[in-house]
């Protein structure tokens, strides 16, 4: 009950009031033109999309040129790993690998809110995917330094099986 | 930098599980051990006080124990050494339990409650003879008690209290061989009777004070003895003549010798053949076997021999027993079918028996071989009897009121080869909840267990866990089971028989004494040689039980005859056996099976001619298919020659035999026999698997494995140096190893220790072989490893031909192929000598490789293969270190945790098995000598299993907890979220 009583003082419509209160029957106070207003808007509206799209391009070589930070972290992350394979060195290279690969995929969606037709996302976009390709191609060859790409002999015929032969022999000492 | 290394050395410890030890509560969970004595020689029934409820025994084993009347059960054991025979026992001064051991020159005496040895003389001989033990029965005990040993040509006489010898005599003179040594009671002479030559008879008199000659005499006999006598009483003998067909009593009464010649047909109307004397002491009568039987004869005069009694074959005679004063007493066992008779006779009253008492016999236990007599008081003051009865299979039984008290297996001490068999699959009408009992039971099981890892159990509680893990019904039941684990070891004894023990506990599931292994008259002497698997139902034939085939031979020969037999291994029942026509001089089973998965075995004869076997058509047509392809080789130690040979369709018979191959020589190596003997051989195990061909190094390198089944290890020493260790000087002796292909005849490799002595045990497998022997220059015992590498796979090294499979790694190879080897290898010192040498076995060959070493300690030491590794170094590299390379020390590291025996011994180990489980990490290992030891092992560990101990109930406590937790929550956020929503 008193959270129906409680609901019911939330919210409270005045209907007795008039629908005829708009400001429209209210004159404008002095010196404001209504007229101008909008023709400033008009003028001043091209002005501040020039801007917008000079920001969204700048912005968009930023979010391009932001994995090259990355690329360096990584780099030196990986320094620090070193080349023995544990669960450390493992973490940082699959997360290397990883986050160009998810930035990769979603190329789309981190250049969408720059998207315009006046401002030309292509070539922030191929820098970006180049970064990300140079983070990847770290990631494989930290993948490769810690040895576990399939790249040497060994990784392909450590498990074969030992080969048949034709010869069968046996004996030994003659039972006495 | 400091992060890497910290990293590197944990990544080290990981790897590097150097024990594989148990806690003291996992003892006898996965292991078991059970001891014996071997067959029965000697016995004798302390009769003072202390020890009356025991026997003292010294068997064929080399073991004299003390056993308990009542259980059978050991008191005491001691396992002299291999060639230490004990070969004659007494009690002296009622307390010491004396052995002559080593052809009569080792005299001892042990301390009867405890077997704690008193003391110990060495008696040098000149001339090897029989050896004679006599303890004067003297019961007066102001008088010092001599033992008098001949042996060697030399009588000695000994102090019983310290071993001490007080005079010693030589008889070693003119040919002269003594048979009798007694001293009458309460007389201070000593007789020693026996014979010059084959005609002549000789009686010495000594007196016991020094041992002078008193009197000599010596009376010949034409016709000659044959050397068997028997002696009747103090002044009487027994003796055959040389034709084994008549007896000749002798009298030596006061120095005059008489002879009187009896022949056995005059006693025994339907005598013929040879006869021979029992080994028994009676006194005024003695026992003769002949063909038929055994006889009782008593002997009234010089002249007068008469006829007691007669018991018809299998029967057996005890000694005689004296009980209270000169009341003398006698058993006689005999068969009846599958019952025995058991008589016990008074020599008052020879003609009617004291006790008669039947005792119903497991057929499997075969004839009487021995009876040992021994008397009780009975509560209404009469004698009770009881015997100790060793029957054919080597087993020892006490037989008290007309029923067998216990019995004791004990031919289980000497087994000479072994095999497995799988249990049959578990049906679908037993289902696991028959043996869990209830839900209810199981949950409380787990409940304690949970107790017992939570450390909250009472010590009450901590012994039930204990007695429910050593229990457990899961492990003996007689199905296969998921891990491999249950299966039967069969066992192949001396004695002929064959026994199928659970890996589980131990026990006895079936035993056969082999009835085409039994003495008859096509087959003399018949023995077993080795057991193989027969018949192991996979995919085909599957209704069919598996079964081994025994192989044995009628004779001790190399050209008598074969005989096989075929068992069931689940029913024990033989199914069929077979007396060949021709020798066996090796036997080969194939590795190949006919429709109905039997083995194809070669039989090789004396005439190097091959039998087939099953003698099939079906089997021949497999046969001729592969047979251009298979070879085998004869290894004469003697000649220091082995030969190669191939197989080719008919035989020099006369009668066509379509199932017998002729061979040809194919390679001989002749090794010098100035300088070089064989000593030891070695190959791979034939059904040893290897998971693969390349061993990848750290560096990301390849080596391929050079991997043969054909390959032989040959060890040879000097001729010198074939003896003891010591007996030569360095500079006279060295090893010669040679890993040898045993089709083409090509030696791989060979290598030259200067300064090493045998013995040598060697084990191959994969690509590697082990060996260890002695080095004199170090004066320590060595092990050797050698690796042979395929050289010419070497080249198999670029990845887009392997990745894209165009490489010939997997195509089949042949040895004519000569393919280029590499070997490395690597020598350490190690502490222990070694009896018996395996290794590890498992299912797929993944798991790594444990070396299993017979110490002279009689115990099982698990060495990781990793320390017999030919790449390690001194100071290995960060790679090598972390590809798990132990660094180099000069000699293998011995770690108590690491025996697989942990506290037990398998006395006079002689053998060890290993036998893979169908779980990749574990191997079974059965372990043999007097003693059997059971165990499994886990190189790695248990990796691909959760331990047997693990806290089920602990896991689904978590797991309901874990639940109701996140239930919990889940509505608890759920309340939260809605309060929120609202505000």
């Amino acid at each position: 009950m008193e959270k129906g009583k409680g609901l019911a003082r939330r919210w409270a419509m005045e209907f007795a009031e008039s629908p005829s209160s708009s400001s429209y029957d209210v004159p404008d106070p002095l010196g404001f033109d209504r007229s101008s207003q909008d023709l400033d808007d008009a003028n001043g509206g091209r002005q501040k999309k020039d801007a917008e799209a000079a920001w969204k391009a700048q912005k968009a070589w930023e979010v391009a040129q932001a994995p090259f930070k990355n690329l360096m972290m990584m780099g030196f992350m990986m320094w620090m790993a070193g080349s023995t394979v544990h669960l450390f060195s493992i973490g940082i290279t699959f997360s290397a690998l990883w986050q160009p690969i998810s930035a990769l995929r979603s190329v789309g969606k981190i250049f969408e809110p720059y998207k315009d037709s006046r401002v030309d996302t292509l070539a922030p976009r191929l820098l970006f995917i180049a970064l990300n390709l140079a983070g990847l191609a770290l990631g494989v060859w930290k993948l490769n330094t810690l040895g576990l790409l399939p790249t040497h002999a060994s990784d392909w015929v450590s498990s074969l099986a030992p080969a048949q032969e034709v010869e069968f022999s046996s004996g030994g000492i003659t039972i006495h | 930098m400091a992060v890497r290394v910290c990293l590197g050395f944990l990544i080290l410890l990981l790897h590097s599980n150097f024990s594989t030890a148990l806690y003291e509560d996992q003892v006898g969970l996965a292991d078991w051990h059970q001891k014996y004595i071997g067959k029965v020689k000697q016995a004798v029934f302390p009769t003072q006080r202390t020890g009356k409820k025991r026997v003292v025994v010294s068997t064929e084993e080399n073991v004299i124990a003390s056993l308990d009347l009542r259980t059978g059960d050991i008191f005491w054991r001691h396992v002299l050494g291999k060639d230490d025979h004990v070969d004659q026992i007494d009690i002296a001064l009622g307390k010491y339990f004396i052995t002559l051991s080593s052809e009569g020159s080792i005299l001892r005496a042990w301390n009867l409650p405890d077997g704690q040895m008193m003391w110990e003389s060495a008696l040098y001989g000149s001339t090897p003879s029989k050896s004679l033990l006599f303890v004067p029965a003297n019961t007066n005990l102001g008088k010092e008690n001599r033992i008098l040993v001949f042996s060697g040509g030399w009588l000695h006489a000994v102090s019983s209290i310290d071993g001490e010898i007080i005079w010693k005599k030589e008889f070693a003179i003119d040919r002269l061989e003594i048979k009798q040594v007694f001293q009458p009671l309460e007389s201070d002479i000593i007789y020693a009777v026996g014979f010059v030559g084959s005609s002549q008879f000789s009686v010495y008199q000594l007196s016991s004070k020094s041992g002078e000659v008193l009197k000599h005499n010596t009376a010949s006999f034409p016709s000659g003895f044959c050397g068997e006598v028997s002696l009747v009483s103090s002044d009487m003998l027994v003796a055959l003549d040389a034709t084994r067909s008549a007896l000749i009593s002798i009298s030596f009464q006061s120095g005059i010798i008489n002879f009187h010649q009896t022949y056995i047909s005059d006693l025994l109307q339907d005598f013929s053949g040879m006869a021979a004397l029992l080994p028994v002491k009676f006194t005024g009568m003695f026992a003769v076997k002949t063909v038929s039987g055994i006889c009782l004869v008593r002997v009234k005069g010089v002249s007068e021999l008469e006829v007691i009694e007669k018991f018809n074959h299998p029967a057996s005679v005890s000694d005689v027993l004296t009980i209270s004063g000169e009341q003398q007493a006698f058993a006689i066992v005999q068969h009846a079918e599958t019952k025995i008779d058991f008589k016990v006779k008074l020599d008052k009253d020879l003609r009617n028996d004291v006790l008669k008492e039947t005792v119903e016999m497991d057929p499997q236990r075969g004839h009487v071989q021995k009876v040992f007599i021994n008397n009780y008081i009975r509560t209404d003051k009469s004698h009770g009897f009881r015997a100790l009865i060793v029957m054919e299979d080597h087993s020892l039984l006490l037989v008290q009121q007309g029923e067998i008290v216990w019995s004791r297996e004990d031919g289980l001490a000497s087994i000479i080869d072994s095999t497995t068999s799988e249990l049959p699959v578990e049906k679908e009408g037993v289902s696991v909840a028959k043996v869990e009992h209830n839900l209810f039971e199981w949950l409380k099981g787990h409940v304690l267990k949970l107790k017992g890892t939570l450390m909250l159990a009472s010590p009450d509680e901590i012994a039930a866990i204990q007695a429910m893990r050593l229990k457990s019904s899961e492990r003996n039941k007689m199905t296969r089971d998921h891990n491999g684990f249950r299966k039967l070891i069969i066992v192949l004894t001396r004695a002929g028989k064959l026994l199928a023990l659970h890996t589980g506990d131990g026990r006895v599931i079936w035993s056969l004494l082999l009835p085409s292994l039994h003495r008859s008259e096509a087959c003399g002497h018949p023995s077993a040689l080795n057991i193989y698997q027969w018949q192991v139902p996979h995919h085909h034939a599957m209704h069919e039980n598996p079964s081994v085939l025994v192989v044995g031979r009628c004779g001790p020969s190399h050209d008598a005859l074969g005989v096989f037999s075929v068992v069931d291994s689940y029913t024990g029942k033989e199914r069929n056996s077979l007396k060949l026509a021709h020798s066996i001089i090796q036997v080969i089973p194939l590795p190949l099976t006919d429709s109905t998965e039997k083995r194809l075995h070669l039989i090789i004869d004396a005439n190097l001619q091959a039998h087939l076997y099953p003698r099939t058509r079906d089997s021949v047509n497999i046969f001729l298919h592969e047979m251009s392809n298979i070879y085998w080789h004869s290894i004469n130690v003697g000649k220091g020659v082995i030969r190669g040979y191939s197989l080719r369709s008919g035989c020099n018979l006369d009668v066509v035999d379509e199932y017998c191959f002729n061979t040809k020589e194919l390679w001989r190596i002749v090794f010098p026999s100035e300088s070089e003997k064989i000593a030891t051989t070695a190959t791979r195990k034939m059904n040893e698997v290897v998971h693969t061909q390349a061993k990848v190094l750290a560096d990301q390198d390849v080596m391929y494995k050079y991997i043969s089944r054909n390959i032989l290890f040959v060890a040879t020493v000097a001729p010198k140096a074939a003896g003891e260790i010591g007996s030569v000087t360095p500079e006279e002796a060295w090893l010669v190893a040679y890993l040898i292909d045993t089709v083409t005849g090509r030696i791989l490799h060979r290598v030259t220790h200067q300064g090493a002595q045998g013995p040598i045990r060697a084990v191959v497998s994969e690509n590697w072989v082990v060996y260890h022997y002695f080095n004199l220059r170090a004066h320590r015992y060595e092990m050797s490893v050698i690796e042979i590498y395929d050289q010419s796979r070497a080249d198999n090294k670029d990845v887009r031909k392997l990745v894209l499979g165009k490489h010939n790694l997997t195509s089949p190879v042949s040895s004519y192929s000569r393919p280029e080897v590499m070997v490395k290898s690597q020598s350490y010192f190690f502490t222990h000598s070694v009896k018996a040498m395996a290794v590890t076995a498992t299912a797929k060959g993944i798991t790594s490789l444990q070396l299993l070493i017979g110490t002279i300690g009689d115990q099982v030491l698990a060495l990781d293969k990793r320390f017999l590794d030919p790449r390690r170094t001194a100071t290995p590299t960060q790679a090598e270190k972390e590809e798990g390379i132990i660094p180099l020390t000069d000699s293998l590291p011995i770690i108590p945790q690491a025996y697989v025996t942990h506290a037990l011994q398998v006395e006079g180990l002689r053998g060890i098995i290993t036998i893979p489980a169908k779980l990749e990490s574990t191997t079974l290992v059965f372990s043999y000598g007097v003693d059997i030891f059971f165990t499994r092992i886990a190189p790695s560990r248990t990796y691909d299993s959760l331990t047997e101990d693990f806290s089920y109930a602990l896991l689904l406590i978590t797991i309901v907890a874990l639940v109701a937790a996140i239930f919990v929550t889940w509505i608890l956020s759920e309340k939260k979220e809605l309060r929120e929503k609202w505000r």
